[in-house]
């Protein structure tokens, strides 16, 4: 296992979250899957981002993406939301196809949860109120009983102490962990991450791949872009590896760490795990 | 004194300005102070009191003077507690409005409310003497074209700048042009389409008064510039807070309303305040389309009168005085605001 000691992030998450690998368990594969994309294409301008995607991710399934940067990684996982479109191809998330339909991206939406490199929460708006805005104006929930979830969620990443600050007081772990919770309180049945602690200081990175490796024992079908070796080991059922914006090689984390397939990979996995 | 030692007198040449300075300032306060309110004539006085200090004092007396003039122009004199009440209806909606505590649905109703209320009495109708439009004049013709001009170019403003930033062809380019257009015209020559050229256009017979038509042109006019102050502050909103707005599923209207106005416009204050003092000093252009406004209602009060014509500048500075009390509080307001809605997001 020289990846264990090769690699200084690995250590960041807790021990107990690595003893015991999640398994994909008896709901992965089976029935509709969660999200399915067959020949994604996608250009900006001239300039083609994403190549002849496939990737079906069963429910409860969680897969983490890495790659270089500027693989299309982050690309490919705001196509599933629609933050940005797709030329060609067919992405069908819960059993509903994205194409222009706003009934449909807004359906999509509000099932697919997602957080982002840089938090993105709502600077005028206190904790509590980035968390319930959806719920109350998409879901159309009371107040009360938004903040009843709000609360339950927050209480779970371990931060409703600091319910009635606002972002701008709190620490980098914890607005991610904030906007954590805020996607979930839409209950959502996916969760997107794009590199949710690469923007945060070393010491903070911990407490929010916990919340995360948490979440994915809940079951919680998770796509995560990330270059969090170790979470990666801890929870993912698949690695997809992607590289100028193809996927280059799906494995299981053992064989991806251990015995990648593709040269590419090979190169990608020394270059992160020496530093 | 360390203080005086250290910035005052520093050097040989900074002594030299400093008692130069103080030399200037010597000579030239104690006159004004005196021509000011010392030496002044204040309160309601007959024109030989001014006459008597003409030259070393002030004569304010001509404000007690025609001060019903000035304030209600050629409104029939006896109906003249209409306007007054209206005076503080207008100033009252400002002051409430500048209360977050009615930043909500009330806000409408109390709005609706007080322009209904401000023209039934302004006009008349339903037991009281109608008074045409021609008739109004002084301070609440000035306080209507601007407190309206504000309360309708504003959210037009906002609607354009969001035009203007839509993904829709039609939508983005209908704002475009309308903001380069309106921007690209002097306000007075706006007054005078709206004055002039609109007859032109409209049925013979067809007539819109015009205190409307000039007050519709403000709205239309002011409107462009707010469009580009809003347009500013959301720009400088970040990309990731539309990002996050759209990925929770918000509609595009409930992303805007509560997600990026509430930014947006918190940076735009300076700029759209900034509109609303130059929209509410512009009113005054209203006079080359024979509306009487506040300042045409004073200058007029002096000029119609052999006897206090010679104190024309005190009433001009009486006018200076009035306008500046409402920019600046404005001004103070806006800062005001800016300081509160910063309170408490940042660290």
């Amino acid at each position: 296992m020289a990846i264990d000691t090769a690699s200084g992030r690995t250590s960041s998450i807790g021990n107990a979250a690595l003893a015991s690998r999640f398994q994909a368990g008896d709901s992965a594969g089976a029935g509709l899957p969660a999200i399915s994309i067959e020949g994604l294409n996608k250009w900006f301008g001239e300039f083609q981002v994403l190549t002849d995607i496939d990737l079906t991710v069963g429910k409860g399934e969680k897969i983490v993406v890495c790659g270089p940067s500027g693989s299309g990684k982050s690309t490919l996982i705001r196509c599933i939301n629609r933050l940005e479109n797709h030329q060609k191809g067919t992405i069908t998330v819960n059993g509903i196809e994205l194409t222009d339909n706003l009934k449909n991206i807004d359906q999509i939406r509000s099932d697919v949860g997602m957080v982002f490199q840089h938090f993105n929460l709502f600077p005028h708006l206190s904790v509590m109120e980035n968390c319930t805005l959806a719920p109350i104006w998409v879901r159309k929930q009371s107040k009360v009983e938004a903040e009843a979830t709000a609360m339950k969620y927050l209480e779970r990443v371990r931060i409703a102490e600091q319910a009635r600050k606002y972002p701008g007081q709190l620490s980098g772990g914890q607005q991610q962990r904030v906007a954590i919770a805020r996607a979930l309180c839409m209950n959502p049945s996916i969760m997107l991450f794009d590199e949710p602690t690469s923007a945060l200081d070393p010491e903070m990175v911990k407490e929010v791949l916990d919340t995360m490796v948490s979440l994915a024992r809940e079951g919680m079908t998770m796509l995560c872009v990330t270059h969090e070796m170790g979470f990666a080991r801890a929870v993912a059922d698949r690695v997809v590896f992607m590289d100028k914006g193809e996927i280059v090689e799906t494995n299981t984390p053992q064989e991806f760490f251990d015995n990648p397939q593709n040269e590419r990979s090979r190169q990608f996995l020394s270059q992160i795990l020496d530093r | 004194m360390q203080w005086i030692k250290r910035n005052l007198f520093s050097s040989p040449f900074n002594t030299v300005l400093t008692l130069l300075c103080l030399g200037l300032l010597i000579w030239v306060v104690p006159p004004v102070v005196d021509w000011l309110f010392l030496k002044a004539v204040w309160g309601d006085q007959p024109v030989a009191a001014c006459n008597a200090v003409r030259g070393e004092g002030a004569c304010w007396a001509v404000v007690w003077a025609k001060f019903r003039f000035m304030m209600f122009g050629t409104y029939p004199f006896e109906e003249q507690w209409r306007p007054a009440i209206v005076i503080f209806i207008l100033v009252g909606l400002l002051v409430v409005s500048a209360f977050k505590y009615f930043w909500n649905r009330s806000l409408i109703a109390i709005w609706t409310v007080g322009i209904l209320l401000a023209y039934w009495l302004m006009a008349g109708g339903l037991g009281l003497s109608s008074i045409r439009t021609g008739q109004w004049g002084g301070l609440p013709v000035t306080l209507i074209l601007a407190i309206f001009g504000i309360a309708f170019a504003f959210p037009l403003g906002i609607l354009l700048a969001l035009g203007r930033r839509s993904e829709l062809p039609i939508i983005k380019s209908i704002s475009v042009i309308y903001i380069e257009v309106v921007r690209g015209v002097p306000l007075i020559t706006v007054l005078f389409m709206a004055s002039v050229m609109l007859a032109l256009f409209l049925p013979v017979g067809w007539q819109i008064d015009q205190l409307l038509r000039a007050q519709v042109a403000i709205i239309l006019f002011v409107a462009a510039y707010l469009a580009e102050a809003v347009r500013g502050g959301m720009q400088a909103v970040p990309r990731g807070q539309y990002e996050a707005a759209e990925a929770l599923g918000l509609p595009y209207w409930k992303s805007v309303g509560l997600v990026i106005l509430p930014q947006a416009l918190k940076i735009s204050i300076p700029p759209i305040v900034n509109s609303f003092i130059s929209l509410f000093k512009d009113t005054s252009l209203v006079v080359i389309i024979a509306i009487y406004d506040f300042a045409y209602a004073v200058k007029k009060s002096v000029e119609t009168d052999f006897e206090w014509k010679k104190y024309f500048i005190e009433a001009l500075l009486f006018s200076i005085l009035v306008y500046w009390i409402f920019c600046f509080a404005m001004s103070k307001y806006s800062q005001w605001l800016e300081k509160d809605l910063a309170r408490g997001h940042t660290r």
